[in-house]
């Protein structure tokens, strides 16, 4: 059959790709994506595996008193159950962290700190044995009180890092003497990362100072450092493998304890030992954006000129880890304001430790922020965009530096053409259509366009196809994409002529793929890599045209000819301020009666400096829009604070969006090359497609209702 | 999961002859049965797969009732051009439950069969008088926002989590069941109970009986039903508040009105004072609300589930409005 091609809302202007003039690409692994021929992390195929099932707490806080192994022993095919009594030592959890807090150290000791705590690993010859018997195992506790609600913990917050010191420009709480304020409390719950892909692991000791590992990771050179740091392994002796990962929005960041117990349980077993984590074991093991609790209080002349933000937080951790995240910097960074104080605090709780998901804390800020803003805009009586227009930053607020791109006025022009914000009415609550109100509301976004180190070997093969090599992983935006995209510009040749290989952690160093910096960090290293091979095909040509690589190669009886180039930022990185910007335009429709919320229309519009893979580009945002849309009307992880227990890890309570949630979404970009940051003039966007979508909905749901909600997700029992 | 036995039964008599040993446990469509064994909910000894009894038709009698076997899909039946064209309720009530994958699974007998989807009854590690009598009820004092505003007791406030149920209780329809005993009819709304002092019992299915049917006698309704369900995503979520809503209306006066909610009781809850307020009212808003006004007398929330007590009466108003055609 053949697919008609449709025209696409939204990228239209990029189609083709305006950067190289053809016809942008298709994911370059879509094909094997859909057919099933790429390869996740729990689908290896490796000789005499055996599985492994975590067995978790029930309690929230105390001490093992006692485990029961013994039924669970000796039931079928159980080859060993790992418990704090009889796991081997980890090298690294010795040594040389004498700090009393650090990531959670799996089998050591009796101590629980929260609920779900793994205490126990059950390894058994079928997956099926495994799980048999790892309900067998039984525990007693000596528990204690414990605390999981940051609500009632709120005086217990500290901070805990030099950079979330308290920030003051100008004057701390200016708002307060300003004509016009807003002061408001604003709460988002925890919301997990939920990738479709469990986290997975295949260990295997492939001699007895040698491991190699299949994982869902982001970094295959940190996970490589890491599980090389915790079996004291020189890291080239620990090889981690993941050239597709099933989603991760942040949740495979980093080595977690669970990947750990694989590795030490293949050593005591001695073969390859399969772990995949439960859905429910999703919500305990692998991190989640934190419950979190702001106040944004703006103050305002009546011209709409902001006099003063200040902007407080108190985020959670784990009682054995701190994990801070950056939700209060939006406010000092978005707006031109001559008085700016923040203040972030943290609380630990008997929860497992959060970990950065998509857009951290920007999101987590942006939703408060731009709440804040709207309301502001509502008390103005001044149109919300035209009241950013007034407060829009041309430098930097919080240091005075010039940004070495920001198009986001344009943004807001081309978004509020593409919504019909004409339409939108002033006053809450005025459009009724069919018996549902209609609301308009937008909200705007921004985080660090980061550019780090990369390494890429570019290698020209005899038969004229471009090997690009790196390790990195692409957890879905499109990286692969992205590379043969650049790299087609860079030598001119199809795109099906160039191979990516990449989730290797043999390969040339590349970053962990996470806090939007892979695009233009990456991308940059294989434009300089393809420019210097290229250069290096010219010096060779001799009357040969210099682009006829299959010619030239064999003129020089060369079977192949390769670069290997270190790309990274420069002294450009103290000079500007660097960042991507985004803003997201909602139409909503609301039932006044029952507070049914309908998405009716989003549009995304991003200054993401120049797009390099058009559709993929478009696919992330959309994707970014969606997380948002999830953030704002249903994602929260309930916790019984009374047994500290989760009572919705599963998929049907636990609820992200499903395709009758989503309406049309269309992305659009500014496409402008930032020539500062790096030589292809990209920013990253995939945390930009999600801060700021869920301010835009709740401002959305206000147009149309006159009802305000602070605290995430709107339900509709928030709106009756 | 405890390790089971598992056999298929190719007769009624040998289904029957089966399930009338203690722990054997009907395996239908198993969207429900196998999650709560792998959840350690249940642990049958035994399994009866039913799949080949040849209960699946539907078909229309001479009296013009409609038949529906135990082993029905909810797919199909949501499908069937009999039940759209004499039962639209039904079909509507389907569609509005699950995904599309459960629901090509999931059977007329095991849908009414299912069970509570309330987080202390799945969490083994929770109390619960619904799973182990005498435990406690972990939702009573508990995160409770999914749970019932009537009939509940101080032992269990669950909901029954059917929407195709609701739509059968508001249509009057009837069960039939057969064991060794012999074949029984049970009405529809004395099918599932409230948890009184015995939460641990959803229905009145006896022990040893095979659910073999619904029948749902001729109605005037086809034209004026509807069923509105309220949930916090669009689809695939069980319903906050749910509401059958069908009528027969004669020159713009309601002649009978049947009323039945989801996701507010132990079972389907029928509103017969409603209805017999409506009945001879003109079909109209302020009948409506009259309705759903009388419909909540008796109504009591919870810490998480009060918003329930204004929802519900909105979402009747809401749905009469479109069975009416007023909307
Ligand atoms: C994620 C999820 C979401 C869902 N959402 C909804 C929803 O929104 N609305 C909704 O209404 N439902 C919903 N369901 C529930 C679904 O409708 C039920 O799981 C399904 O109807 C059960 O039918 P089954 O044939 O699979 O039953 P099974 O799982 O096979 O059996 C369930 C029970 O019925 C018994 N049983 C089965 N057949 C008979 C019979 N003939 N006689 C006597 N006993 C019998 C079994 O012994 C068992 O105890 C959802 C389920 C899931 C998993």
């Amino acid at each position: 059959m053949k697919v008609k091609e449709t025209a696409i809302p939204g990228n239209h202007n990029l189609m083709p790709d305006d950067r190289t003039g053809k016809s942008a690409l298709s994911r370059v692994d879509g094909r094997l994506k859909v057919t099933g021929k790429a390869k996740y992390s729990a689908e290896y195929n490796v000789k005499d595996l055996v599985y492994g099932v975590m067995v978790g707490s029930s309690v929230t806080k105390g001490t093992i008193k006692s485990i029961d192994t013994k039924k669970a022993e000796n039931a079928p095919g159980v080859l060993s159950v790992l418990t704090y009594l009889n796991a081997p030592k980890i090298p690294g959890y010795q040594a040389d962290n004498p700090s009393p807090k650090g990531p959670l150290k799996i089998f050591y000791n009796n101590q629980v700190y929260f609920n779900g705590q793994p205490i126990a690993l059950v390894v058994a010859d079928t997956f099926e044995r495994a799980l048999f018997a790892s309900t067998l195992v039984t525990a007693t506790y000596d528990t204690e009180a414990h605390q999981t609600n940051l609500l009632t913990n709120l005086d217990k917050g500290v901070s805990t890092r030099r950079e979330d010191k308290d920030f003051v420009k100008g004057q701390a709480n200016a708002w307060q003497s300003a004509p016009v304020k807003v002061d408001a409390e604003y709460i988002i719950p925890t919301e997990v990362h939920n990738p479709m892909e469990l986290h997975a692991i295949i260990a295997r000791w492939d001699a007895g100072d040698k491991v190699s590992v299949y994982t869902k990771t982001q970094g295959v050179k940190s996970s490589q450092r890491s599980i090389a740091q915790a079996f004291k392994l020189p890291p080239d002796n620990v090889q981690v493998t993941a050239p597709f990962v099933g989603g991760a929005f942040g949740s495979a960041l980093r080595t977690w304890p669970h990947e750990i117990a694989a590795v030490l349980a293949s050593k005591v077993v001695g073969k390859p030992v399969k772990l995949v984590l439960s859905r429910a074991d999703m919500f305990t093991s692998v991190g989640y954006r934190p419950f979190t609790w702001q106040k944004v209080s703006l103050g305002a002349g009546a011209d709409g000129k902001l006099t003063g933000i200040t902007h407080e937080a108190t985020g959670q951790s784990s009682v054995y880890e701190d994990f801070t995240e950056g939700v209060v910097n939006i406010s000092q960074l978005m707006y031109a304001c001559p008085n700016i104080n923040t203040r972030y605090r943290l609380v630990s709780l008997n929860v497992n430790t959060p970990t950065p998901m998509r857009g951290p804390g920007e999101a987590t800020g942006a939703f408060a922020l731009e709440s804040a803003m709207d309301e502001l805009s509502y008390a103005l009586n001044i149109d919300p965009i035209e009241l950013r227009m007034r407060n829009y930053a041309e430098t930097d607020p919080s240091n005075n530096k010039p940004y070495s791109s920001k198009f986001l006025a344009e943004a807001y022009k081309i978004g509020a053409e593409k919504i019909g914000w004409t339409e939108r009415s002033q006053k809450p609550g005025t459009i009724l259509q069919n018996g549902w109100h209609i609301g308009y509301g937008m909200a705007a976004g921004m985080f660090g366009a980061h550019r780090s180190s990369s390494t890429v070997t570019a290698k020209m093969q005899a038969d004229g196809t471009l090997v690009l090599q790196t390790a990195v992983t692409d957890i879905g935006p499109g990286t692969g994409t992205a590379m043969a995209s650049v790299a087609t510009g860079v030598m001119d040749i199809p795109a099906d002529k160039i191979k990516i290989v990449l989730g290797d952690s043999s390969l040339p160093p590349s970053p962990t793929q996470g806090g939007s910096q892979i695009a233009a960090t990456v991308g940059s290293a294989v434009h300089d890599a393809c420019t210097e091979l290229k250069e290096k095909f010219k010096s060779m040509a001799g009357n040969t045209d210099p682009a006829d690589y299959i010619k030239i190669l064999k003129q020089q009886g060369l079977d192949h000819l390769e670069v290997t180039t270190t790309s990274k930022s420069g002294p450009e990185q103290g000079k500007y301020s660097m960042y991507s910007w985004s803003v997201h335009f909602m139409r909503v429709l609301v039932h006044p009666a029952t507070g049914v919320v309908k998405i009716d229309k989003a549009i995304s519009v991003a200054d993401a400096g120049q797009i390099l893979s058009p559709k993929t580009a478009r696919s992330q945002m959309i994707g970014g829009t969606i997380m948002g849309i999830g953030m704002a009307l249903m994602e929260e992880a309930v916790i019984d604070h009374r047994y500290g227990r989760l009572v919705n890890n599963n998929f049907a309570d636990y609820h992200v969006p499903v395709q009758a949630d989503i309406p049309q979404v269309e992305a659009y970009f500014v496409n402008k090359a930032d020539n500062i940051l790096n030589p292809i003039g990209a920013k990253g966007m995939g945390e930009i497609a999600t801060i700021g979508v869920a301010a835009a909905v709740a401002n959305a749901v206000y147009n149309a209702t006159g009802k305000r909600v602070r605290e995430l997700p709107i339900t509709p029992d928030k709106l009756l | 999961m405890k390790p089971f036995q598992y056999t298929k039964a190719v007769t009624q008599q040998s289904a029957i002859e089966a399930i009338a040993k203690p722990g054997v446990k009907i395996i239908a469509g198993g969207t429900n049965l196998v999650d709560l064994m792998k959840r350690g909910v249940t642990a049958p000894d035994k399994l009866v797969d039913i799949n080949n009894l040849p209960l699946k038709s539907i078909s229309l009698d001479k009296a013009g009732q409609l038949h529906i076997g135990a082993l029905a899909l909810n797919s199909t039946v949501s499908e069937s051009p009999l039940v759209l064209e004499q039962q639209p309720l039904l079909a509507m009530a389907l569609k509005a439950g699950a995904s599309p994958q459960l629901r090509n699974m999931a059977t007329v007998g095991g849908n009414m069969m299912q069970r509570t989807r309330c987080a202390y009854f799945y969490d083994t590690t929770m109390p619960c008088n619904k799973r182990q009598p005498g435990s406690g009820c972990g939702a009573l004092e508990g995160y409770n926002r999914m749970h019932a505003i009537f009939g509940t007791s101080n032992k269990c406030i669950a909901v029954h989590p059917s929407d195709m149920c609701v739509a059968l209780a508001a249509l009057g329809a009837e069960v039939t069941v057969s064991s060794r005993k012999g074949s029984r009819v049970i009405p529809f709304t004395d099918f599932h109970r409230l948890p009184g002092d015995h939460p641990e019992k959803d229905n009145t299915l006896a022990d040893g009986e095979l659910i073999t049917g619904v029948v749902i006698s001729n109605n005037k309704f086809a034209k004026n039903s509807y069923y509105l369900k309220i949930r916090d995503r669009q689809s695939y979520a069980f319903a906050l508040v749910s509401v059958a809503a069908a009528l027969e209306i004669n020159n713009g006066t309601i002649k009978e009105a049947r009323l039945a909610m989801g996701g507010v009781a132990h079972k389907p809850w029928r509103l017969y004072d409603a209805e017999k307020a409506l009945a001879g009212k003109p079909a109209n808003e302020e009948s409506f609300n009259q309705a759903a006004q009388i419909a909540m007398q008796g109504a009591k929330g919870y810490q998480f589930n009060s918003f329930k007590l204004k929802l519900a009466p909105a979402a009747i108003t809401e749905a009469l409005k479109h069975a009416a055609g007023i909307a």
